[in-house]
């Protein structure tokens, strides 16, 4: 692997806290800071390591990183940010944003993504990213300097807009519907899950009112006394696990989510290329009708009609002069339109080699990745039915006994 | 009662020789009554429909004619047992029968599962009384048993009746109204206290149960959608396919492993609480009854204050009464015991079965 700054530094988003300031409106709003750590490696030798610098975030921030990384990489699929709100809860997780919940994983999601760009070969290298990662004053400015927001395409943000592309390729028609498949399964997925936490959580926590009830017997009792009480508070002990492995879950959601929104990354380097290809057979459209116009006017042939040839029909030709000078206009328009085209074929050949190899390098990416997620919700689930085991057998003994 | 002397291996007198002498449940070698009740069936007539149940009984006692019988039963007439039974033996305790109908839940009165739920009380209910030393050799019991339809009819038109049954109540009220409470023994305060406690309890429980069992059956709805989300997913992938159809056929596994677990559930744990909150009414009954009866005990012991023998021979007839309940309930109180064990061994190992299952579902 190519080398990255991942492997030449550490970092880590270590800490969030609570921040109250004046917006671009003035007026006063609390949002959540998040402190990003760096801390150089040398990556031969061990315990060699530079200081720790730091600095502080926030989320608005990283999504004016990541959308500049967008527009100015259109051919990579760009790791994506943590939900900017909190979506597919089940009914003990809160929505809220400042939930202390909701920030630690929005922490850990926004570490991610730092390390993910930074493994990145190509995306690692940008400078406005390692200036994120150490500039704390003037990186808005230096953002806003670059002028990405000028080639950001507006057309773009009109998603689903479809362009008539009369060549496409085939590849990236495959991928786009792919992307579509992938982001429909996944966030149904999410879905049915956050309603299964739900009902396991229910009959968990409906097992807990036997501790109270086997405890209140056990009052009563002579022999069965002890076994119910013991019984009891096994139950508890069980009802009160599921909250732990319902939070761990939460983690493996997470990592789903992550393929959630790269589904959306990968759907935008499609549509560019897609948005490009229309460009280049517009171009290429808009040449041959100029080729055509010039042919006409240097042989005086109408071949196709045109209001020009009626009203010149109507009012007379124009003048021999007329007509040189509109010919040279439109010779000079086809050579720059030539010449465009020509770069933009090369863009487009060019983007579609970079963009296959960063998809091939994502597909490789994603399935190690959702493969380990699968492997860890299996491992979870396991130590789920584990505890239920050893809570139950505990039981089983002091029913036993009564 | 040859069993006493057989069974009794302690000291004749004390408490828990008692308790061993109305064990139930021996084991087969020492019962001498089989019966089982099955094959419901629906008649129609002109005026109802109903349905009978299979009664057979297998038996070795010499007091049966014939070793084996086979007679259809209605609703009715178990209702007609019991209420025999409970006039024969107004401080025994009868089993509970199941109810007429059930209110709660949509369940139609001859649904399947209605049915083969009454089935189920219905057996049961004709087992305890097989099982119980007194009750098991009533003359009513037997003729249920062996008795064909139109005996049964003509049988059940003879005898006291609802006379005799009138003359009860009115004394029941009427002790009641005396407030019989007076010379209560310690035991039955006691145990009027812990019945108020432990019917409590078990209502508690018996809607616990329930509850568990309904979500349950959500979170049991809810994974029949999950896992094939993920078999749908794998006809998108190539290389994650394999791992998710795992995980597919892991909760498709988990699911099945769920339905036993409810089944479990309702199979044993539910009918179980069901009958003991209905033998909580029944209890209170007897322990009223007992009241009742001391109560002439010691209106009579007023009365006849000079009459000493005929005094003598009604507290002894009481007396001997008291004794019969006091032995009823150490020997319910046994069987309790006993039995809620049974009831939880049953329902944890369904639940240990269920969390071993989905371990090695879960190693994929």
């Amino acid at each position: 692997m190519e080398d990255c700054l991942a492997k030449k530094m550490e970092i880590t988003v270590s800490e969030a806290e609570k921040r109250t300031g004046r917006n671009a409106m003035n007026i006063q709003e609390t949002y959540t800071a998040y402190l990003i750590e760096t801390r150089a490696v040398e990556s031969q030798s061990e315990g060699q390591c530079g200081p720790v610098e730091s600095l502080w975030r926030r989320y608005s921030e990283f999504e004016l990183l990541r959308n500049y990384l967008s527009v100015t990489y259109p051919h990579i699929v760009v790791p994506p940010l943590p939900e900017k709100r909190a979506d597919f809860v089940w009914h003990k997780l809160s929505a809220d944003n400042m939930d202390p919940d909701f920030v630690e994983r929005r922490r850990i999601g926004l570490e991610n993504f730092l390390l993910r760009v930074a493994s990145h070969p190509i995306l690692c290298q940008d400078k406005i990213f390692y200036a994120f990662l150490m500039q704390e004053g003037g990186w808005k400015e230096m953002v806003n300097e670059t002028g990405f927001q000028l080639k950001a395409d507006s057309r773009l943000k009109a998603l689903n807009a479809t362009f008539r592309v009369k060549n496409p390729d085939k590849r990236f028609t495959e991928l786009k519907h792919y992307s579509d498949e992938l982001q429909s399964v996944i966030s149904h997925l999410l879905r049915v899950r956050a309603r299964v936490a739900d009902r396991l959580y229910g009959v968990y926590k409906v097992h807990g009112n036997y501790g109270r009830v086997f405890s209140e017997w056990s009052a009563i009792e002579k022999e069965m006394g002890d076994g119910l009480q013991s019984a009891g508070h096994h139950m508890d002990v069980y009802a009160a696990s599921i909250d732990d492995i319902l939070e761990e879950e939460e983690h493996y959601a997470d990592q789903l989510k992550e393929y959630l929104f790269y589904a959306e990354a990968l759907r935008a380097v499609c549509r560019k290329h897609e948005l490009m290809q229309y460009d280049l057979e517009m171009a290429a459209q808009d040449l041959t009708s100029k080729k055509q116009q010039c042919e006409e006017l240097a042989t005086g042939t109408v071949r196709t009609f045109s209001l020009k040839g009626m009203t010149s029909k109507l009012f007379g030709q124009e003048t021999p002069e007329q007509r040189e000078a509109k010919i040279k206009v439109l010779e000079e328009q086809i050579q720059e339109g030539e010449e465009q085209l020509k770069s933009k074929n090369l863009e487009g050949r060019d983007f579609v080699k970079s963009a296959w190899a960063d998809i091939e390098r994502f597909k490789e990416q994603k399935n190690h990745d959702l493969k380990e997620a699968l492997i860890s919700y299996a491992v979870m689930q396991i130590s789920m039915c584990k505890k239920g085991i050893q809570v139950w057998t505990n039981a089983k003994e002091c029913f036993s006994k009564m | 009662d040859t069993s006493l002397a057989e069974v009794n291996s302690f000291s004749p007198i004390s408490p828990s020789s008692m308790i061993n002498q109305y064990k139930f449940e021996d084991g087969p070698e020492l019962r001498d009554l089989f019966i089982t009740v099955d094959d419901p069936e629906s008649h129609i007539t002109a005026i109802e429909t109903f349905i009978t149940y299979r009664v057979v009984t297998k038996t070795t006692r010499g007091e049966f004619d014939s070793s084996e019988y086979e007679v259809r039963r209605r609703y009715q007439d178990f209702l007609w047992l019991k209420s025999k039974l409970e006039e024969a033996h107004p401080t025994l305790i009868i089993p509970p029968l199941p109810e007429k109908f059930i209110m709660k839940g949509m369940v139609e009165r001859f649904s399947d599962e209605f049915i083969e739920t009454r089935r189920k009380a219905l057996h049961k209910f004709l087992n305890r009384i097989a099982d119980h030393p007194t009750l098991t050799f009533n003359e009513d019991f037997k003729i249920f048993l062996t008795a064909q339809a139109w005996e049964l009819s003509s049988h059940k038109k003879q005898g006291p009746g609802l006379l005799s049954r009138m003359g009860q109540t009115v004394r029941a009220v009427a002790s009641s109204v005396r407030g019989a409470i007076k010379n209560r023994p310690e035991m039955f305060t006691e145990m009027n206290n812990y019945m108020e406690t432990f019917s409590q309890k078990i209502n508690l429980l018996d809607k616990i149960a329930h509850r568990i069992y309904k979500e349950e059956r959500e979170y049991f709805n809810e994974m029949k959608e999950y896992g094939p989300i993920h078999t749908l997913w794998s006809a998108s992938e190539e290389d994650v396919a394999e791992s998710l159809k795992g995980v597919a056929s892991c909760i498709d596994r988990c699911c099945r492993a769920t339905e036993k677990r409810m089944a479990g559930l309702s199979e044993h744990l539910l009918p179980i609480l069901h009958e003991y909150v209905l033998y909580c009414e029944i209890l209170m009954g007897v322990l009223k009854r007992r009241d009742q009866i001391q109560g002439e005990l010691d209106s009579k012991v007023d009365a006849l204050a000079n009459k000493k023998t005929e005094k003598d021979l009604f507290s002894e007839e009481i007396g001997k009464l008291e004794d019969k309940v006091e032995r009823a309930n150490n020997a319910l109180k046994a069987d309790w015991d006993r039995w809620k064990q049974n009831m939880q061994w049953d329902m944890r190992s369904t639940f240990t079965n269920v969390a071993e299952n989905n371990l090695h579902y879960y190693e994929e």
